[in-house]
């Protein structure tokens, strides 16, 4: 590890960008402009910019109390007003937070809501959150029923469906709410923005394919995702962060530097990992270190797609505009049925050449997690590459047990280093695997020997008793 | 038939998990089976195209999960984990496709459970819409023709317009039957006890629309010539339950507890629309609009400009309730989530209101039983103060 810690200038700008954006919604009253709560999940970022509101994304509010060690006193404030212990903690997170004042991270109340954008996308949960939100805030309610792909596919019905839900219910209300008209020349010059945007956000994704990878696609990730995922997508802030990150990238891919970490530059990468499922807010900083200072690298992770799959080839098309919206709504990882989700994990544990994969269960989040286990053993079936499985909480300290996840996490990278010992005979046969070292390009001896060996089929996590 | 024979009639297809009256329905009429998970699916079609909708509502604790438990986190609720027990223990082997409603993330989820596990077999996620208005009407009869058509071609008996409309005709029956004895049970719940309300309702869940019709006929004729004792009980709402189910125990001891339960939430699908559906000329529409239109007030439904709770505080008002007991399963985010609303609406309406949770498979009963009665108690100590 290289103690050196670098501030680059991709992630000044990312702090800044996000700052800013709080503060302008602390001053959004005085400023008269109109507030829409909504999602990440399917958002709509780009139509609601072309109504010049501003958009609250309740998700983030409450990840951002987890980073913050806020979450606990929210939780605990939402369970004594009568919410169950057994339901999502980013609702209760959220509910608690309106109940102390609903202070963002600026330390000034965020605005309340004139609209409440509910897009229905991968999780039910965000319903009955919407319905809470309504209670209190007694504000009107867009619902945008994003159809699930239940058989694996989004056809013609369900897009014309999405779209004729934004031409009588999206749209309208946000023209009664803001006074303006749909603005359809401003919502595809957003549109053009946000394909720029993703053209470089999924090449930095896809330089995690090179050995040393340059990036943490898992925790580094969540950090790249913050503007595209939120309110800078389609602008042109949000796009020049983009390029800015993939420049940096660029360099850090010729240098044949690992990732950055809190604490400097990665080591020696020694693990190569895919990840499912949302992180741990509460204890990121110590979830994040128990990867890199066991040298294994997230070159893959699904979280970072739950505010779309832009890696699989979407792209915003200007062309048709509302449209592409709702194929973006239905084309969001969460709302992939679940052979989709386990045959996209298969795809970067191929794509990617993991050594392994790691599913974080997260207790709040059924639509992450019911059926996990059985994903797992699907994916070990078909790669040969062991899976791993932890389990924590997004936001409930109360569910995060650092020493049993570093120690399931240790032992995991142990039996990854066993499989890799046991099996160096099948290394001859690795020949044919296209990843791309970049050491081995220049001709150079590989960090860890070379590629990462097929592995013979084996259960390394789950195994369903007999 | 004596109301001795309906009960032990209803109690044999309470306990029957084999599915054995499935299989001799299917033995009887050489057709086929679809279970069809919690809570909401439009049975009519599966009927239309002459299958037997099959009610799947998990195991109770009827079955030790072996395996069942190695799909599921701790945190999972239990239905979706006997479901799948019932599953790899080959005793859902005699039905021919399912049907996965969305009605939460967890069973949305067990659909695509299904597709890995089961390739072989017919799967089907139905997405009930969420929107409303003549889009969503529109996108909704689409999806139901798409549906009649896969289970016509599943069958071999194409759904038409007027198998449909037969088919709605029968459940139609069904629905009014239904609503005769909750209005009977809720003006005189002595001579109607949940318990045996309750089974039969499960039976919906097995036999043929018009055998249940006929069943249930026969259980108000032969309870009605009964006469049984009026105690002195107080009248509740039970809600929450209508996914997974509590355990037979779990009503018993409510009542035993001293609580008349005049409403409930608990076999929802075959009750979910409100009064009978008019086929008209297109019965496919006719069944998208009813669900649009006269959903049951649940959870599991967006309303646009309807206040929470609402309905239920009508529905204490209309059944003469003194209270509501919430009795939700552990982590189903649906009733668990929703619950805080609807405190707050009976709070507001003076109603007083009382919460446990349960598994499928509870086994102890004896907090429920206190806690309960101290409730029952408090109203009728208390309640006119």
């Amino acid at each position: 590890m290289n103690k050196g810690v670098r501030k680059e200038p991709s992630m000044v700008k990312q702090k800044e960008l996000i700052a800013n954006h709080f503060t302008r919604l602390s001053k959004a009253r005085a400023l008269g402009k109109k507030v829409v709560y909504t999602f990440v999940p399917g958002n709509l970022t780009e139509l609601l910019a072309a109504f010049d509101v501003l958009p609250v994304l309740p998700e983030i509010n409450a990840l951002q109390s987890g980073m913050r060690k806020l979450s606990a006193r929210y939780i605990a404030e939402a369970e004594r007003a009568g919410h169950s212990e057994d339901v999502c903690t980013y609702v209760k997170c959220d509910i608690g937070m309106g109940m102390t004042g609903n202070v963002g991270p600026t330390g000034e109340p965020l605005p309340e809501p004139d609209l409440l954008l509910l897009s229905y996308t991968g999780c039910f949960v965000f319903m009955k959150w919407f319905e809470l939100l309504r209670e209190r805030y007694k504000c009107p309610v867009a619902m945008l029923h994003v159809p699930y792909q239940g058989e694996g596919v989004v056809t013609p019905e369900m897009t014309a469906y999405v779209v004729e839900q934004l031409k009588t219910e999206v749209i309208p209300k946000l023209e009664a709410v803001t006074g303006r008209r749909y603005d359809e020349a401003r919502l595809r010059a957003a549109l053009a923005l946000s394909a720029k945007a993703e053209d470089d956000f999924v090449w930095v994704l896809d330089s995690a394919k090179n050995r040393p990878s340059p990036i943490d696609a898992y925790f580094g990730g969540v950090y790249y995702i913050g503007p595209i995922f939120t309110a800078f997508r389609g602008t042109a802030e949000g796009a020049d962060y983009y390029a800015t990150l993939r420049r940096e990238v660029e360099e850090r891919l010729a240098a044949g530097e690992s990732p950055l970490t809190p604490e400097g530059q990665m080591g020696r990468e020694k693990y190569r990992l895919v990840v499912e499922g949302p992180p741990n807010w509460t204890s990121f900083r110590e979830f994040w270190k128990m990867f890199y200072d066991e040298g294994a690298v997230v070159v893959a992770s699904t979280y970072t797609k739950v505010g779309g799959l832009y890696d699989q080839g979407f792209r915003h098309n200007p062309e048709r505009p509302l449209e592409t919206l709702a194929e973006y709504c239905m084309g969001c990882y969460t709302n992939l049925n679940l052979p989709s989700r386990t045959a996209l994990i298969e795809k970067y544990v191929r794509d990617f050449h993991a050594d392994g994969f790691l599913f974080n269960s997260v207790k709040s989040c059924n639509s992450f997690s019911a059926g996990q286990l059985l994903m797992l053993r699907e994916i070990e079936k078909r790669t040969g590459v062991p899976g791993g499985f932890i389990e924590s909480d997004l936001v409930d300290p109360r569910y995060f047990s650092e020493a049993n996840i570093k120690n399931r996490i240790e032992s995991y990278l142990q039996m990854i280093e066993q499989k890799r010992r046991g099996t160096t005979e099948f290394r001859e046969q690795s020949a044919e695997s296209p990843a791309v070292s970049r050491r081995e390009r220049n001709g150079e001896p590989d960090g860890d020997g070379g590629r990462t060996p097929p592995i013979p089929p084996k259960h390394g996590g789950f195994r369903e008793p007999t | 038939m004596t109301l001795a024979a309906v009960i032990a009639e209803i109690e044999k297809l309470y306990f029957d998990i084999d599915l054995d009256a499935v299989a001799a329905w299917k033995a009887r009429t050489h057709q086929k089976a679809i279970g069809t998970l919690p809570v909401y699916v439009p049975r009519e079609i599966v009927t239309a195209a002459e299958m037997l909708p099959v009610g799947l509502m998990g195991a109770g604790a009827q079955i030790e999960i072996i395996r069942g438990d190695a799909y599921f986190q701790s945190y999972i609720c239990q239905l979706p984990r006997s479901t799948i027990e019932l599953a790899l223990t080959k005793r859902l082997a005699v039905l021919d496709g399912f049907l996965f409603p969305s009605t939460c993330d967890v069973i949305r989820n067990l659909s695509g459970m299904w597709q890995l596990l089961f390739p072989d077999t017919f799967v089907r996620y139905l997405d009930l819409p969420q929107a409303s208005g003549a889009v969503a009407a529109r996108y909704h009869r689409r999806d139901l023709e798409k549906l009649a058509r896969e289970l016509g071609d599943l069958s071999g008996h194409p759904v038409t317009n007027a198998s449909l409309a037969s088919a709605i005709a029968r459940h139609n029956k069904n629905r009014a039957v239904l609503d005769r004895i909750y209005e009977l049970r809720a003006k005189a719940p002595w001579t109607f006890p949940t318990r045996e309300v309750y089974l039969l309702l499960r039976a919906a869940n097995l036999l043929d629309v018009d055998d249940h019709t006929r069943l249930v006929e026969r259980y108000i004729a032969a309870a009605t010539r009964e006469n049984r004792p009026v105690r002195d009980h107080t009248r509740v709402v039970v809600v929450g339950a209508f996914c997974e189910q509590p355990p037979l125990e779990l009503i018993q001891t409510l009542e035993a507890a001293g609580c008349y339960i005049v409403d409930d939430d608990w076999v929802l699908g075959p009750r979910w629309l409100q009064g009978p559906v008019a086929p008209g000329a297109d019965a496919l529409q006719a069944l998208a609009n009813a669900y649009l239109a006269q959903s049951v007030a649940s959870p599991l439904k967006f309303e646009p400009g309807i206040r929470k709770g609402d309905a239920l505080v009508e529905t204490v008002r209309a059944r003469r309730a003194e209270g509501v007991i919430f009795c939700a399963p552990s982590f189903c985010d649906p009733a668990l989530l929703e619950q805080p609303m609807l405190e707050a609406a009976l709070a507001r309406a003076g109603i007083p209101s009382t919460a446990f949770k349960y598994a499928e498979n509870l086994g102890q009963f004896q907090v429920i039983r206190e806690q309960a009665g101290t409730f029952s108690d408090s109203i009728r100590l208390w309640g006119a103060a």
